[in-house]
């Protein structure tokens, strides 16, 4: 039981590294930056590992084993430990994180070799390991918030880290400030809890809310607004809309970081609080209605924008979204365990994507424009066969990873307690179009004639430690999934079966019977896998590819002539329906506005100094030689104090007449 | 002498308490506010009839500023040295420690040494600004 | 009687830090004159030296709570709490000044008797028990700090701010000075405990005396200027750009403190029961302040300005944890006050070091690629503007955190949200610095030059203090709630 009792190791480990290379790794070589990086990331993995053997072994009455190390802010009533906790939904996150994570980490000493800045790099990929490790082990809401912002800060830096470039500069800017939106509402929510339950423990707050009877928490009201405000936090963190636009900018940052961060790990952060938080969500309705709406949408929408991307990572990008829709939709609709399962095969899948992707714009010396490849099956096979696993996964082709957890989600949002046929379609819609667009991604890269200039572009295969972790991850991308796979021949879910304990413990009373979906008595194995094979999302999947062939492959001139005849949708789509013109225009441009004409010249300039002036034209009849020994702005200054005195005294007389 | 002045059931509080005072005390003063705006409001009617009634012709000579019937020369608000205003808030400073010496003189036999402290310490401050004053050249004239 | 002169003299050591403060202005000031030029750095030092003894005997004072004076001057948590923060603020500055006077060829013994003396009158400010007293505490720092805006003496802002600080803080004086007459006229005393006695010991069947209420306003007038809260702030971007850097420091910070101690100790001990009546005065004050200050920052292209408006912005925050008007507010009032004068003072002595001589160095893009060019002082900047923006493991985040919680907690929910809001918008402004030291081009025509180890001391104890505060803030928390409980507001409920 070492490292449980140490967990805190596992979060020094990459800090360590961090600091490390931070403060030496300018003078050193990168093999010694890189055996720091790799070494410590590696090292958090395997203590990571070592310390779900020691979990497994724990009686399920200590489960979750929560160790507070020493006691961190004590105000009053107000106490934070800094506590880190081990549960089933822990070992999750800690096994995904910090292998995906290392995987990237190896993928990046390939991929950044001939950046500079290669020390400064990985002292930050590293510091970001470190607060989304303390974001997954945290035992309570205060420690969760300073990963939450860590890691928000690592990637706003790591955004930004071609920071010569504008655009780079700009994409964190914009990262920083739009997920800080949605901080703020995660921060009044978690005063909130605080204010409700009088902790920030989960523990405490789990225990008081579920020993309040249901309806009066409802009728209180509070819990959806607690819920709502959690969620804003997750909305902003997790690309959700209407505050998903960081993420595609996003893709600014170098490819690993987007594979890292925006991709597999720092974004479902979102996902995991909310599903951490389930307790509170499970008993408000509205609450969950909303996340699943906007989850729902979010997926759609946002892969209607994919359709039409040209830039390989943008569709990514979109694809993302899109896919964190669907696991905020599980969570909507109540199946926690299959949103965190979508989770883990997404940070397989999509991270995988991420780094082929990252692998072909390394072998094009840069190019990121689907428009300007083609054909490089043959010439980069390696990236090719990788990537076409993670497309399989990614549209829920049956045997890869995906399509158990997508299957799941769709699952329960069909038939499961809060079924709504209204996001089913909009959630079956979504994964026609997410296979359209990825085989459009797969057939435009590495099918038909080169559109690229072959006697410029030397298209290479990446070097070995780059290859690596593709295959890792493909392979991942393959059999991550099939924890999952016994149910379709009437077996158990082992993956649902492990996340149990946590998702049931704190479940309404009542709502245990109807959250197992019963079985249908008349079902046999066979039945079962066939039903499952040729289910919805099955058939919108390879209709998706067949799509898509039809398209790319068959008929490369229709998209053109389909683009020229819905000229508009084309351009809506394009243009991601103007929602950062809107933004701009609603919301930044307003500010500016309000700051410079109300502020500025109409307050200082139009009410104030005309006040004064209006004072001073009075004052010169009377011959104001006193206005001359006054300086400048000076007086309206203290018209400022003036108008101020009369209105609080004003105020206050008026206050002691009218308040007796 | 001025024991009158002290509330004697509040040591240590050098005021009459409110709580004792007539609540229509300031009643007394009704009469001088009256006078007040009699005498503003009188000042103010004479002159704004002249204005209104008078007749006005502006003329070059009329409109300058009066001096003996000469035609002015120069401007009247002439730069002084800076000096002056230095000798003058020097003087008031200094002047001001001298009016103070004359409550002091008027209890020493009551405050006894502790009184000769105190005033000794407060001379001596004031001298020390004289010190830096005088170093500084804060006197010199040339 | 007159009380016995023995046992006045026996106080002494109540007001022990002033005294300390006042003796080493008196002798730097006399000394002065009489070195050499080459020697006056060496006044510096000592004036640094007197404001550690001062530190040291507030330790002294801490073993005396009471009052002393004919009650005139009040020992308690509260004031020792203020003491340290308003001494440790002052220190900060000295050290910060030394070089930078070095540089500008200002080294005048004058400069270091000023902060004593400014610092001695804030001292007064946090522990008078009386409101004339706290008067002669207010103008002890203001005049104090009138001269040393101006005391670059050949640069034209500098002037400026001096005048305009003069002109208006005597103006916002007289205010304060009229309320003090209004609230005596009401109740027949100035002393602060005095007040209150009167105001709670008036039968319930009355409402309070209109006089009193007219004065508090008055009050609220002089003190909110010097605390800077709309709509008395705006001298302060310009003053607090005109005024040497250093200077700046100094005006930003400690006085905020001391005057902010006064305002709990009249708004929450004398007018306590007229809670219900200023908490809107407050709110509307917080409001405006807030908007204020954020906004005004957001167009700003001089760091020095921009700081100026920040601390206007973060008089709007304090104002919401004084609304609470509870203790757990007053405890995050204080505490937000600590973690704000070390963010404060080490941003603008990192500003001080950056102007270079003349202060020519102040615009944002002359910030370019700091990073690269001096990254330990671009790290310590980025670590303040992070507290002052609120990020976590800040003492900035920690004391925002609390103030909202207090005021959260007191059900003040919307004046929350606007707060909430308005820090969102502070997150542009000081990004925009960190964007231009880490992601823009250099600028070619600034070589480096070495932080002095007096600034770098100065720096480091300002960046430890913040990670501190935001990392361990229980031990001051807990002092700074001592603190409050010591305003014995409970008494009154």
């Amino acid at each position: 039981m070492l490292l449980l009792e140490h967990l805190w190791i596992i979060l020094a480990l990459p800090l360590a590294g961090a600091a490390i290379n931070g403060l030496c790794g300018k003078r050193w070589p990168k093999s010694a930056v890189n055996s720091v990086a790799i070494g410590s990331v590696s090292l958090a993995f395997l203590a990571a590992a070592e310390t779900v053997r020691e979990f497994s072994h724990l009686a399920a009455a200590q489960i979750p084993y929560v160790k507070s190390y020493f006691t961190w802010i004590v105000a009053g009533p107000f106490k934070v430990d800094f506590a880190l906790q081990v549960d089933q939904l822990t070992v999750v996150m800690l096994l995904t994180v910090s292998f995906v994570g290392m995987l990237i980490h190896i993928y990046s000493t390939g991929y950044m070799a001939h950046e500079g800045g290669y020390y400064r790099f990985f002292s930050y990929l590293n510091l970001f390991k470190f607060f989304m490790l303390t974001l997954v082990l945290a035992a309570n809401l205060i420690v969760m918030f300073v990963g939450w912002e860590g890691v928000g800060l690592c990637s706003y830096l790591l955004i930004g880290f071609w920071f010569l470039k504008k655009s780079a500069a700009d994409a964190g800017k914009k990262a920083f400030i739009t997920t800080r939106i949605g901080d703020f509402g995660f921060t009044v929510g978690v005063l909130l809890v605080f204010w409700t339950f009088g902790s920030v423990n989960f523990g405490d707050i789990f225990k008081s809310v579920s020993g309040m009877p249901a309806e009066s928490m409802a009728q209180m009201g509070i819990l959806t607004v607690i819920c709502l405000l959690l969620f804003t936090g997750a909305v902003g963190k997790s690309a959700q809309l209407p505050l998903y636009v960081w993420l595609p900018d996003a893709m600014e940052g170098p490819t690993p970081v987007s594979a890292l961060i925006h991709a597999a790990t720092m974004v479902t952060a979102g996902v995991y609080m909310v599903a951490r938080m389930h307790p509170l969500f499970s008993r408000a309705p509205i609450a969950m209605l909303v996340v699943a709406i906007v989850g729902a949408l979010t997926a759609f929408y946002s892969a209607t924008i994919g359709l039409v991307q040209t830039d390989i990572k943008k569709v990514l990008a979109y694809s993302t979204v899109s896919q964190l829709g669907y696991m905020f939709l599980a969570c909507g609709v109540g199946a926690y365990g299959a949103g965190i399962f979508h989770l883990m095969t997404h940070a397989f899948f999509k991270g995988l994507l991420f780094l082929a992707a990252g692998s072909v714009i390394h072998a094009m010396g840069g190019e990121q424009d689907m428009r300007q490849m083609g054909g490089l099956r043959k010439k980069i096979p390696f990236t090719y066969w990788t990537m076409f696993i993670a497309t399989l996964a990614i549209a829920g082709i049956p045997g890869f990873a995906g399509f158990f957890s997508k299957d799941q989600i769709l699952e329960a949002v069909q038939s499961g307690p809060h079924a709504n046929p209204l996001l089913w379609l909009l959630g079956v819609v979504g994964a026609a179009l997410t296979s359209f667009y990825m085989f459009r991604l797969v057939f435009l890269t590495f099918f038909g004639a080169p559109r690229y200039d072959e006697h410029k572009v030397h298209v290479h295969e990446s070097p070995v430690n780059m290859t690596v972790p593709l295959m890792i991850l493909a392979f991942l991308s393959i059999f991550g999934g099939w924890f999952a796979a016994p149910k379709l021949v009437g077996g158990v879910d082992h993956f649902t079966k492990f996340l149990d304990p946590v998702f049931s413990s704190y479940a309404l009373p009542g709502a245990e019977v109807a959250a197992e979906v019963p079985a249908e008595a008349a079902a046999t194995p066979a039945t079962e896998l066939l039903h499952a094979l040729t289910g919805v999302p099955v058939i919108v999947g390879i209709l998706g590819l067949l799509l898509a062939w039809w398209f790319y492959i068959k008929n490369p001139e229709t998209p053109k002539r389909l683009a020229q005849k819905a000229r508009g949708l084309h351009a809506l789509l394009l243009n991601k329906y103007y929602v950062d013109e809107i933004y701009a225009a609603l919301i930044v441009r307003p500010l500016l506005w309000l700051s410079t004409n109300v502020f500025w010249h109409a307050v200082d300039e139009g009410v104030i100094d005309a006040a004064v002036n209006g004072t001073a034209s009075v004052a010169r009849a009377s011959g104001g030689q006193v206005r001359k020994l006054q300086s400048g702005n000076a007086r309206s200054y203290a018209a400022w104090i003036i108008i101020g005195a009369v209105g609080f005294t004003v105020l206050l007389l008026g206050l002691l007449g009218v308040v007796r | 002498m001025f024991s009158e002045f002290i509330d004697r059931r509040a040591p240590g509080r050098y005021y009459i308490s409110a709580l004792n005072m007539d609540s229509s005390y300031l009643d007394i003063y009704a009469p001088l506010l009256l006078m007040f705006i009699l005498a503003a409001g009188l000042a103010g009617v004479l002159v704004a009839a002249s204005t209104l009634v008078g007749r006005h012709k502006h003329t070059r000579e009329k409109d300058q500023p009066y001096e003996c019937g000469i035609t002015p020369t120069g401007d009247a608000r002439a730069p002084f040295s800076v000096h002056f205003y230095l000798v003058a808030l020097i003087f008031i400073l200094f002047d001001i420690e001298a009016i103070f010496l004359y409550p002091w003189a008027l209890v020493y036999h009551e405050l006894k040494v502790f009184g000769f402290v105190e005033m000794m310490l407060y001379i001596m401050i004031l001298l020390v600004g004289y010190i830096f004053l005088w170093k500084k050249g804060a006197l010199d004239w040339s | 009687m007159i009380p016995l002169p023995a046992e006045q003299l026996l106080n002494l050591h109540r007001v022990a830090p002033e005294v300390v403060l006042c003796v080493f202005g008196i002798v730097i000031m006399v000394v002065d004159p009489f070195v050499q030029a080459a020697g006056r750095r060496a006044l510096g030092w000592l004036a640094f030296i007197g404001a550690l003894t001062a530190l040291a005997s507030v330790h002294l004072a801490a073993h005396f709570p009471g009052r002393a004076y004919s009650d005139l001057v009040n020992v308690d948590r509260f004031s020792i709490f203020v003491h340290v923060v308003v001494i440790g603020a002052a220190s900060l500055a000295i050290l910060g000044s030394l070089d930078y006077l070095e540089g500008e060829g200002l080294q005048r013994g004058e400069y270091y008797a000023l902060v004593l003396f400014a610092t001695a009158g804030m001292g007064i400010l946090a522990g008078a028990n009386e409101l004339v007293t706290a008067f002669i505490g207010l103008e002890m720092s203001s005049i104090s700090s009138y001269v040393l805006a101006g005391f670059r003496r050949r640069a034209l802002p500098s002037n400026e701010a001096s005048v305009k600080y003069f002109l208006l803080g005597s103006f916002a004086t007289a205010f304060f000075l009229y309320g003090i007459a209004m609230v005596y006229g009401a109740t027949g005393t100035t002393l602060i405990s005095g007040i209150q006695t009167f105001l709670v010991s008036l039968p319930p069947s009355q409402h309070l005396p209109a006089l009193a209420i007219l004065g508090l306003g008055l009050i609220f007038v002089g003190l909110g200027f010097k605390v800077v809260v709309a709509p008395f702030q705006a001298y302060a971007p310009d003053v607090y750009e005109g005024a040497p850097t250093p200077v700046t420091a100094l005006l930003a910070s400690a006085p905020k403190v001391a005057t902010f101690a006064l305002m709990l100790r009249v708004f929450y001990v004398s007018f306590g029961s007229a809670q219900h009546l200023w908490f809107w005065v407050i709110w509307i004050s917080a409001v405006l302040t807030m908007f204020i200050g954020n906004l005004g920052a957001l167009m700003q292209t001089n760091v020095k300005r921009m700081l100026g408006y920040s601390s206007i912005a973060h008089a709007g925050y304090i104002l919401v944890a004084f609304a609470a008007s509870t203790d757990l507010g007053i405890a995050a009032a204080l505490f937000y006050l600590s973690a704000y004068v070390l963010m404060k003072v080490g941003a603008f002595l990192v500003v001080t070091h950056l102007g270079q001589q003349g202060e020519r160095r102040l615009a944002v893009a002359d910030y370019a690629g700091l990073g690269m060019k001096q990254p330990v002082l671009a790290a310590c900047f980025s670590l303040f503007l992070f507290s002052l923006l609120g990020l976590p493991v800040t003492g900035g985040f920690l004391g925002k955190f609390f103030a909202f919680q207090s005021a959260l907690d007191a059900k003040i929910v919307w004046l929350v949200v606007i707060a909430g809001i308005n820090s969102v918008i502070g997150a542009y402004y000081y990004l925009r610095v960190i964007i231009a030291m880490y992601f823009w081009e250099p600028s070619q025509d600034y070589t480096p030059t070495p932080v002095a180890p007096a600034l770098s001391a100065a720096l480091l104890v300002a960046a430890a203090g913040t990670l501190y505060l935001g990392l361990l803030p229980t031990r001051v928390l807990v002092l700074a709630k001592a603190a409050a409980d010591s305003l014995s507001l409970l008494s009154l409920r």
